[in-house]
């Protein structure tokens, strides 16, 4: 399929592979923050194609990872309100609460609906003006233009019957709260793409400046996960630390003007958001402005808004500062599976322990199997 | 390469989840129970074995196989039943009435039946437009003439508004096995090849783009299409070079897609089905709506597939005789079973990686058939 195709290609990648075990044989730590990377990753068996002296560390970037307990039970309490009909994106659903997910509530009756864009969720509010349609916001600086978009809609059109549960978070402040972590080790950053199509590359600049180290704005196709470990390997060899931007297709140094405008009209900074495995992170999390204070959930409805304590066993938040590998946690592939999920890394394919469950355990395979060992 | 799984006890661990007894845990039935993959395997396993089990249930194939008199005049035959509740009801390339006779049909010709006599229960909603009844019915009768089966029995329930959506049909049909042919999901021996009869992915795409929720437009078509005499060239093939044992197991790839089916074949044999990603025709169409979707093709639904796991000696025959019949145009061979490590399936990417294609966790697209 063009413009796909191009950028799937194994003999080019096996090209690339090869450059970038000539670089150096160092041992090196890459964060790849974004779980639409992760993904990547996993989905096309890069890891496969890396010299071993590189090893990929999965980071925070898969939102209904970082989502806490509290806020997924805040969820549920809301769907099971009498009259409301509760919409989320389809990866929501199986989120686990601290008792049942989405989708065991829609079992016992909750009108849960999944959506493929928050405005299909504004339609089902005009179609359905007697009941409260609800929309689960989630995500980084990504999706949240789009849930910015449908408040700008529906205050034009005046839905009174529209609300949105708000958890958009920041991706900014989480990388600060991660290169502040004491037992952090990493060489550099494979950026997000999708959130940096919106917010650009300039809010990066720390990241050199203060922690020297280099951040490669990387694009989600293999070859260019696989383009961007290379810039990133070249700038460590060379001794650099600087912003780099493999996924200049669509991604600018300032973002997109427009889509930013549109989160500002609406949306403003929560003092604290708590996220899974990482904890509490000032100035992280988005809620709606008291402009839009009409369209804000948590306001017409009432949320527990509980702090719940992550299960023992679960060692999610290890796994996404990259401290501890998925197969390390104590109940990974036996009490934790995609199936019966506890921590949230195992519930989105974005998850880094969904992503080793499914995709991985391949090494094995491979050795046995295809002659592709290392 | 790197090698980031150093063998350690983990993957045993995690290998010894996947294949320990299927346990109902969950309060209530929930849409993931309908899907294909892992919560259905539990459901079924977990609870209607439980209270269901005998020995020919307990095989888990797609249908049952037995044999009726004894002697000479012993009869070997080939038993399934079916429900559809897809929606929309009518759909690009078919509809539920052809989706009903041609599901059944490709059940029994899994098992290398000819099939013979179908049955047919409707529920029916309140309400429900005579003229669609129509419509479904003319498609039924079209789709068993082609398929050269008659429906000999048949039901009707009505219910009220709102407690059905439209219609409901079941089937149940009936095939005779006429040769030695056995065929299993248990069958599957390292070295066999592992043959699929065409492009992937085409009628769970076509239902998803019929819904209208996501505004596309494609001229993707259902593959809904009846496979029995595909099936018999096969054993006729088979039998002329080898013999038809050599074709071990066969199955179409219905909920949950190819994938789901390969890892039915792998746990069941307790082999390793690996295959290669460049080899799997998927069309353009369908390719390019599933890059949008975020869906993969390979757990996407098919209705006019099968996935054969054969000898390696009668592969190429097969491969070839396959490509002269109507529903197999696009066969080709995607990959071969291995001893080890049991009960997965593998797939070199396109891009020269490795991954593991595991069964299916959550709901990807409901009522699908």
């Amino acid at each position: 399929m063009k413009y796909i195709d191009e950028y799937r290609q194994g003999d080019i990648a096996a090209r690339l592979a090869e450059q970038i075990a000539a670089l150096t044989d160092r041992p090196l730590k890459l964060m790849e923050v974004c779980g639409g990377h992760t993904h990547s990753i996993f989905k096309y068996g890069i890891e496969d194609l890396l010299p071993p002296n590189i090893e990929m560390i999965h980071g925070p970037g898969c939102p209904v990872c970082v989502i806490p307990l509290g806020r997924v039970d805040d969820s549920m309490s809301i769907a099971q309100t009498p009259g409301v009909i509760f919409t989320t994106f389809g990866d929501a659903m199986r989120v686990p609460g601290s008792k049942t997910s989405l989708l065991g509530a829609k079992a016992a009756g909750a009108d849960v609906r999944m959506v493929y864009s928050p405005l299909d969720a504004l339609k089902i509010a005009k179609k359905n003006p007697d009941r409260d349609v609800v929309f689960f916001a989630l995500g980084f600086e990504t999706t949240a233009p789009s849930t910015a978009m449908t408040l700008l809609q529906a205050a034009k059109d005046d839905v009174p019957n529209f609300t949105v549960f708000c958890n958009h978070i920041m991706i900014v402040p989480a990388l600060k709260a991660l290169l502040d972590s004491p037992d952090l080790k990493l060489d550099g950053f494979v950026g997000p793409g999708h959130v940096s199509t919106v917010i650009g590359t300039r809010p990066y600049d720390f990241v050199p400046n203060e922690y020297g180290k280099p951040v490669v704005v990387a694009g989600f196709e293999p070859l260019d996960v696989l383009q961007s470990v290379y810039m990133l390997v070249k700038q460590i060899v060379e001794g650099r630390a600087e912003i780099e931007n493999q996924y200049a297709r669509v991604v600018f140094r300032d973002g997109n003007r427009r889509a930013l405008e549109a989160i500002f009209e609406v949306f403003e900074p929560r003092e604290y958001f708590e996220w899974r495995g990482l904890g509490s992170i000032a100035h992280s999390g988005m809620k709606l402005n008291a402009k839009y204070s009409r369209f804000d959930a948590e306001l017409k409805f009432s949320v527990p808004g509980l702090r719940i304590a992550d299960p023992k066993a679960c060692q999610c938040g290890e796994i996404l500062k990259g401290v501890k590998k998925p197969w390390e946690c104590k109940v990974f592939g036996t009490a934790c599976t995609p199936e019966t999920p506890i921590g949230s890394c195992m519930v989105s394919s974005e998850g880094a322990c969904a992503a080793y469950y499914n995709f991985g355990r391949l090494s094995k395979v491979a050795e046995r199997s295809t002659g592709h060992t290392g | 390469m790197a090698t980031i799984f150093t063998p350690s006890p983990l993957f045993e661990r995690v290998e010894r989840a996947r294949r320990r007894k299927h346990k109902l845990r969950d309060e209530y039935i929930t849409l993931a129970h309908g899907s294909g993959g892992k919560a259905m395997h539990e459901l079924v396993e977990g609870l209607f074995l439980e209270y269901l089990r005998n020995p020919m249930l307990e095989l888990l194939e797609d249908q049952a196989v037995f044999d009726v008199g004894n002697g000479n005049g012993a009869a070997r035959l080939a038993f399934t039943t079916d429900s559809y509740v897809v929606t929309p009801i009518f759909f690009p390339g078919g509809d539920i009435g052809k989706l009903a006779v041609h599901g059944t049909v490709n059940d029994i010709a899994m098992s290398g039946a000819r099939p013979l006599y179908l049955s047919a229960g409707f529920i029916l909603e309140e309400g429900f437009p005579i003229a669609d009844l129509k419509r479904v019915l003319e498609s039924m009768r079209d789709a068993a003439a082609e398929a050269g089966v008659a429906v000999v029995t048949g039901d009707t329930k009505v219910v009220e508004k709102g407690t059905a959506d439209k219609i409901f049909i079941n089937t149940s049909g009936i095939g005779l096995i006429e040769t030695p042919v056995k065929l299993s999901a248990a069958n599957a021996r390292p070295g066999d090849k592992v043959i699929l009869s065409g492009t992937i992915g085409d009628h769970g795409t076509t239902i998803m783009i019929a819904r209208g929720e996501l505004e596309l437009e494609t001229e993707i078509e259902s593959d809904s299409a009846p496979l029995h005499s595909l099936v018999q060239e096969m054993l006729d093939e088979a039998a002329r070079v080898s013999t038809v044992e050599a074709i071990h197991c066969l199955r179409d790839p219905t909920r949950g897609g190819v994938a789901t089916t390969l890892n039915e074949i792998a746990l069941t044999s307790e082999v390793c089905i690996q295959i290669s990603e460049d080899r799997i025709p998927v069309r353009e169409e369908v390719h390019g709506a599933c890059e949008i979707l975020g869906l993969d093709p390979l757990y996407v639904a098919n209705e006019g597939k099968l996935v054969a796991i054969v000898a390696p000696e009668v592969a190429e025959a097969l491969v070839a005789r396959m490509r002269q019949h109507r529903h197999g145009l696009k066969a080709c061979i995607i990959g071969e079973v291995k001893e080890d490590p049991r009960g997965i399936v593998a797939m070199v990417t396109g891009f020269g990686g490795t991954r593991i294609v595991d069964m299916l966790a959550g709901e990807q697209l409901p009522r699908i058939c």
